[in-house]
């Protein structure tokens, strides 16, 4: 716990140092890492505690950008239009949680999914409103290209700070106990005495109010929102396979997969642009058969050992069991960062 | 008189869409897997039926055939090779996988065949009957959904195959003791979907343009009728497609055709909350 604090605020410093050291580019990407990271925790609060498969992700992004520029748009000052977009998103999924939180599995996945698209259909046909298909043009933030890429550089950085700090709370206390005893068995739950509706909406609303923030945050720095873009299916994949591919249920887990999402899609993916959502593809593809559990799950020392021991020629039965460590831990739900703050310091490095 | 045009429109979708469902209910049904991939399946099958019939003039109706079993084929292989090893593991895992393949199928799509929309021709004419009109491709395309449709709820009652297929829905532990082998029981159960989505591909080409754009809006039909009709049982796709043929058509009519879409998905989201299983409840392929 205390561990994968600390990794988290080495990733902010960095994130927040940006300015300083690199280029406006690097600014970009920190700013994404932070977004990212943002939304991953975000997605973390019902997906990684409460089991939940939400890919409602996009639908929280999109309402939250459309509510963040048009309070802009109607002279609402920059932070508070930001604010009251991600009340406005979680008041949308308080009641949207109330109405689909009764179905499990299969049909939460499929009608949180659908969630999107009604969203978007909703924004390209409401032209008065939303502009429709055309999009909708936010103010653009005076001061030039450096100032403004600081200001959004640390706003990302404060929503994911304060997602962060939301998700230790969570680990910490009783709310998130009653989630991670959902996630094991809801109606064992519910026998024991927690309030599984009101806990489940509860995770629910708080994986949408970072989300319409980071949402209000990006329609700003874009200074441009479009249905398509908002309401985009890919992003609604894209966070919660950060988040696996950082170990789901983790506090660390959901930045360490933002951070090397976005180190990946730049270095490797964005050279390809023509094959980029086939790599995309298959980086998932990969991911499920050979990364179950997420980085934070691998267990560096076995590896290490093991690689160790290969070299010297001894037995070759530690692969197999490797393997099923990584399988087994993912079905067994981990009571806290625990299992993953031992290997911390190798995750960062991958 | 209009109303009865509406009314055939409507009927004449809700063949595909009863089609299109079919299958894609039957792996979620059977296999507990959805299938992100089946969109694009029916895309990818609607792409070399076109090919086929433009480059070396094989009529769309004998196409049919061999489309529909390289699908199977391909779907078969897909399911014992790659999806097998997680078919076990919750929804959250076998929904991303499926849809990393997607987005690799997708992408393919889109380099080898360009998102032109292509459609095949035919030029058959159409059918007047009093004052309602409907394209005869279109009016081929639904007899031969409702066909396949009825073909495979044949095969699930009558053959072997889909005997174990349902035993298997019904209780797999059980059927496993019964000797049934369960890995290739799911590997034939996804090839009948990617088979199933195949024919729909056919189908949709002689009657739509085809294009890659389409087939996110596909699946979710899939999605919508699965949800009215229920899972699993090709009389509950059959309704569920007619009644979002219907829906779509009436609803686009009087809302508007860009809130026909929206439309479905919302009466989907409201039969989630009250009636999750559909409008036929859960019953086997029986």
């Amino acid at each position: 716990m205390n561990k994968s604090i600390a990794a988290f605020i080495v990733v902010a410093a960095g994130i927040a140092l940006t300015p300083w050291v690199a280029d406006n580019y690097y600014v970009k990407l920190a700013t994404f890492v932070a977004m990212y990271g943002a939304l991953a925790l975000s997605w973390n609060f019902i997906g990684g505690y409460t089991g939940y498969p939400s890919f409602a992700t996009a639908a929280f992004i999109g309402l939250g950008s459309y509510a963040g520029a048009l309070f802009q748009n109607a002279g609402v000052p920059l932070i508070l239009a930001w604010l009251l977009a991600g009340v406005v998103t979680a008041a949308f999924a308080a009641v949207l949680g109330f109405a689909i939180l009764r179905v499990k599995g299969h049909y939460f996945a499929v009608g949180s999914i659908s969630v999107v698209e009604v969203l978007r259909l909703i924004a390209s046909s409401w032209s008065g409103l939303t502009g429709g298909g055309d999009g909708l043009n936010v103010k653009i933030l005076q001061g030039g290209a450096d100032y403004a890429g600081r200001v959004f550089l640390f706003a990302m950085l404060a929503v994911m700070i304060a997602t962060f700090a939301v998700t230790v709370w969570v680990e910490r206390s009783r709310f998130g106990f009653g989630l991670k005893a959902i996630k094991q068995n809801e109606d064992a739950a519910n026998m024991v005495g927690v309030n599984v509706s009101a806990y489940k909406i509860g995770a629910f609303t708080l994986s949408a109010v970072f989300c319409g923030i980071t949402g209000a945050v990006y329609a700003s720095w874009i200074a441009y929102i479009a249905p398509v873009d908002a309401f985009s299916i890919l992003t609604t994949l894209k966070v919660p396979v950060m988040a696996l591919l950082g170990g789901e249920g983790t506090i660390f887990g959901p930045v360490l997969g933002a951070l090397v999402f976005v180190i990946l899609e730049e270095s490797i993916w964005a050279r390809f642009l023509e094959a980029n959502q086939a790599i995309l593809g298959l980086t998932i593809v990969v991911l499920i058969f050979f990364l179950p559990g997420g980085l934070l799950r691998i267990d560096y020392r076995r590896i290490g050992r093991r690689l160790g021991m290969g070299r010297s020629g001894a037995t070759g039965g530690a692969g197999g069991t490797a393997g099923t460590a990584g399988t087994s831990a993912t079905s067994a739900t981990s009571t806290g960062g625990t299992g993953g703050t031992g290997s911390n310091k190798d995750g960062r490095d991958a | 008189m209009l109303t009865l045009q509406i009314l055939a429109n409507g009927l004449v979708l809700g063949g595909l869409y009863a089609c299109i469902a079919a299958g894609f209910s039957l792996v979620w049904g059977v296999l507990n897997v959805i299938n992100m991939l089946h969109g694009s399946l029916i895309i990818f099958a609607g792409y070399l039926t076109y090919f086929a019939w433009a480059n070396v003039q094989i009529h769309p109706l004998v196409s049919l055939l061999a489309v529909t079993g390289l699908m199977f084929l391909f779907g078969y292989v897909l399911q014992y090779l790659l999806i097998n090893r997680v078919v076990k593991r919750p929804v959250l895992t076998t929904l991303t996988l499926t849809f990393g393949l997607d987005m690799m199928l997708y992408n393919f799509m889109n380099v080898v065949f360009e998102a032109t929309p292509r459609r095949v021709t035919l030029n058959w004419g159409s059918v007047s009957l009093g004052d309602i009109v409907l394209p005869m491709d279109r009016l081929v395309a639904m007899a031969l959904a409702f066909t396949l449709t009825g073909v495979l709820y044949a095969v699930m009652r009558a053959s072997k195959a889909g005997r174990a297929i349902v035993a298997v829905r019904m209780d797999s532990d059980a059927a496993a003791l019964m000797g049934i082998r369960i890995p290739r029981v799911y590997a034939m159960t996804f090839g009948i979907g990617a088979g199933m989505a195949g024919a729909c591909g056919v189908l949709f080409a002689v009657a739509f343009p085809v294009t890659t754009n389409v087939s996110g809006l596909l699946l979710g039909k899939a999605f919508v009728v699965c949800v009215i009709g229920g899972l699993g049982s090709v009389p509950g796709a059959l309704l569920g497609g007619l009644a979002l043929g219907l829906i779509e058509s009436f609803g686009g009519h009087w809302f508007g055709p860009q809130n026909a879409i929206t439309l479905g998905f919302v009466l989907m989201l409201l039969l989630l909350m009250v009636r999750p299983t559909g409008l036929l409840g859960i019953k086997g392929y029986e």
